[in-house]
């Protein structure tokens, strides 16, 4: 799961990590109120959950009350497009207004997990994308594996710091500001922690410019507040549907073939299949171990709300899954709703039987598939003849 | 022959009072697995699916001598049931839960590292001998005894490759899931040592995926060190990058773990590439025949 920068901050500020005085506005109003606030220049960040933000225009400056509000009417409600955004962009509804800051020095500072274990990496590039640094100029980052029982230690900060290039006035604030972070990302159960830039002012002091924090999805059961913490504005309307449909893993895709599929390896191998075909998959979705069919139902309702879709392939290989709830799920869709698009079925695995019985005595009309090969073709072939008939 | 599990396996299934745990553990003792106990906090004493329940693994293990461990148990659960059966000395663990917090798997891989017990998962459909031994949710009557070994990252993918093994007459030694996390027990280097080693298996399937860099760490192995024939399909290759497809572990981040490094590595190391899932049954039949 991903946050805002301001909740970010919020929460590095928690773990006493220094970051930039700063106000969260929904107005222009607000805006303006905030800057006179904060008192002199600012800087004016549209809050979405993509990187690129400032090549995009998504942060400006501002000298005055009057700037700012200005500037925050011409950002918020309008959709912010960066490399990292959807095509169309993602929606601005708050604006970060901070006290500007002019770094002497710009780091980076990040924990992930790599080799099943924490990493802590720090450079001395920072402003920049970790991954090109690391692509191009691997020897400025500095790492330090921290066994997770031993927990951050002073030798770990150490290597960082003189990794570096630290003044030794900044030895203390920066060792910790690092076991602030790595704590954050253990107790929080991040599965990114970025601070970039980690900026070194003009007065000597470590400020954490920029942060992005990520979450472990299956961690949220037990991390509430972050939970909370959640702007669904900020994802794909279908994709929040199927969240809330009980679908966990959905993908909405550029093609029109929708895919249910059971098991998330067989979810993508049925897209390549379809592209070998010479389809487009609509989506990726993994129904998961279906118990009810309820969410059978709902799949198909997700489906048939995308208006992308031209054809829906079925690919079941039950395992966990059962092929004869699947069915008895694809039998009371067709009951529930008008699926107005063909649907080729292909059903293996545990009790398939069954399921076989309950999809023939229903008399839905479905397109079977023997095998991969059959069903890919089948699907591809049904697009182009609807087409035809159209 | 086959590897880690046979007809003599003598199998604990914790979480067995749930529900999955009890189907499962229904088809597993169908398929003729040796079942010898269950073990759920506070359960114990009764019986489920015709075996005793325990309160403690380290119990079951001293009153059965069960030697293998399934855990259905809940996923915020999951680690410590993992923890356990390795505290009590069970020297091989069969983990299927899926959705394990990372943190718990940082955990876990640590404590189990210089320990004996071997971890299968989590994240899995688990493993199955044909014929002898089936311990979790691959469907057996797909399944036939022969001499190809088959591991994968997924589940289904998995049952899939079988499938097309056995329709065109190839039976397996042993198939197994190392699982779809980012944080996983045994990988797919433990397992083609394994087979390597195996004198009842003639030649290796992998199914890989996106994510991560253990199919190139498999590569590099089969180059160096394999010599039986080892042929292999990535699933992935049309996910768009930076999206989790499902599987924890299934994402491209960067020009990181893309299914065409993998399949690259694969072709670089003399590995048959299934290009289409599809394609699995006949790339294995003509590894078989070139052999």
């Amino acid at each position: 799961m991903r946050i805002h920068e301001y909740q970010a901050k919020k929460l590095l500020s928690d773990f006493g990590i220094p970051v930039p005085p700063g106000e969260v506005i929904a107005t222009p109003e607000e805006a303006a109120a905030a800057t006179g606030r904060l008192g002199g220049r600012v800087a004016l960040k549209a809050q979405v959950h993509a990187g690129g933000r400032g090549k995009g225009g998504g942060i400006r400056l501002a000298a005055t009350p009057e700037e700012a509000a200005a500037i925050a009417s011409q950002l918020l409600g309008r959709r912010l497009v960066t490399h990292q955004t959807p095509p169309e962009g993602l929606p601005v509804n708050t604006i970060l207004v901070e006290e500007e800051t002019i770094p002497q020095r710009e780091l980076y500072l990040g924990v992930v997990i790599a080799s099943a274990c924490p990493v802590m990496m720090a450079s001395e590039s920072g402003g920049m994308d970790i991954e090109e640094v690391a692509a191009h100029r691997p020897e400025k980052i500095v790492s330090v594996h921290i066994d997770p029982s031993l927990g951050f230690q002073p030798f770990h900060a150490r290597k960082l710091i003189y990794g570096l290039n630290l003044e030794p006035p900044l030895h203390r604030p920066a060792t910790q500001l690092m076991g602030g972070l790595y704590r954050l990302f253990q107790e929080r159960d991040c599965s990114l922690a970025e601070i970039n830039p980690l900026a070194v002012t003009n007065d000597g002091r470590l400020l954490a410019l920029d942060a992005k924090l990520n979450f472990d999805d299956n961690a949220l059961f037990r991390q509430t507040e972050v939970a909370a913490l959640r702007d669904e504005a900020q994802e794909n309307a279908l994709e929040v549907k199927a969240q809330d449909w009980g679908i966990k893993n959905y993908v909405k895709l550029q093609g029109n073939i929708g895919c249910v599929v059971n098991g998330a390896g067989l979810a993508m191998a049925t897209m390549d299949l379809i592209q070998l075909a010479g389809g487009e998959p609509a989506n990726f979705l993994d129904i998961g171990t279906v118990n009810n069919t309820e969410r059978v139902v709902n799949a198909f309702r997700l489906l048939t709300g995308d208006p992308e879709v031209k054809a829906i392939l079925i690919n079941i290989f039950g395992g966990m899954a059962r092929v004869d709830v699947i069915a008895t799920g694809i039998v009371e869709a067709a009951k529930e709703m008008d699926i107005p698009v063909p649907v080729v079925v292909r059903l293996e695995g545990t009790n398939l039987e069954e399921g076989r019985r309950i999809l023939a005595q229903s008399g839905v009309k479905v397109i079977h598939a023997t095998d991969l090969s059959d069903a890919a073709r089948k699907v591809v072939s049904s697009i182009a003849i609807s087409r035809g008939s159209a | 022959m086959s590897v880690l599990v046979d007809a003599d396996s003598r199998v604990l299934v914790q979480g067995i009072t749930g529900r999955e745990g009890g189907f499962h553990t229904r088809l597993c003792i169908d398929y003729g697995t040796r079942v010898v106990a269950g073990m759920t906090p506070g359960k114990g004493g009764t019986t489920a699916e015709g075996v005793p329940v325990f309160n403690t693994v380290v119990e079951a293990v001293r009153e059965t001598g069960a030697d293998v461990s399934l855990i259905f148990v809940p996923a915020p659960f999951a680690a410590d049931a993992i923890l356990e059966a390795s505290d009590a000395g069970v020297p091989l663990v069969v983990c299927i839960t899926e959705g394990i917090p990372v943190r718990d798997m940082v955990t876990v891989h640590h404590y189990l590292a210089g320990r004996k017990t071997r971890l299968i998962g989590p994240n899995c459909p688990g493993i199955i001998s044909p014929g002898k031994c089936k311990m979790g949710i691959i469907p057996g009557d797909v399944c036939r005894e022969g001499r190809v070994g088959v591991v994968s990252r997924s589940g289904t993918l998995l049952y899939e490759a079988i499938d097309q093994l056995s329709r065109r007459g190839i039976g397996q030694s042993t198939c197994f899931g190392i699982g779809g996390d980012p944080i996983v027990g045994m990988s797919f280097v433990d397992a083609l040592e394994l087979f390597e080693q195996d004198t009842g298996t003639d030649a290796v399937f992998v199914i890989g995926e996106i994510g991560g860099t253990a199919e190139q760490e498999a590569a590099r192995y089969i180059k160096s060190r394999m010599s039986k024939p080892v042929a292999a399909f990535v699933a992935g290759s049309t996910a768009p990058p930076g999206r989790r497809m499902g599987h924890a572990g299934a994402i491209v981040t960067g020009s990181q773990g893309t299914a065409q490094e993998k399949v690259a590595a694969f072709s670089a190391a003399g590995v048959a590439i299934a290009r289409s899932p599809a394609e699995i049954g006949v790339v294995v039949e003509g590894l078989l025949k070139h052999r």
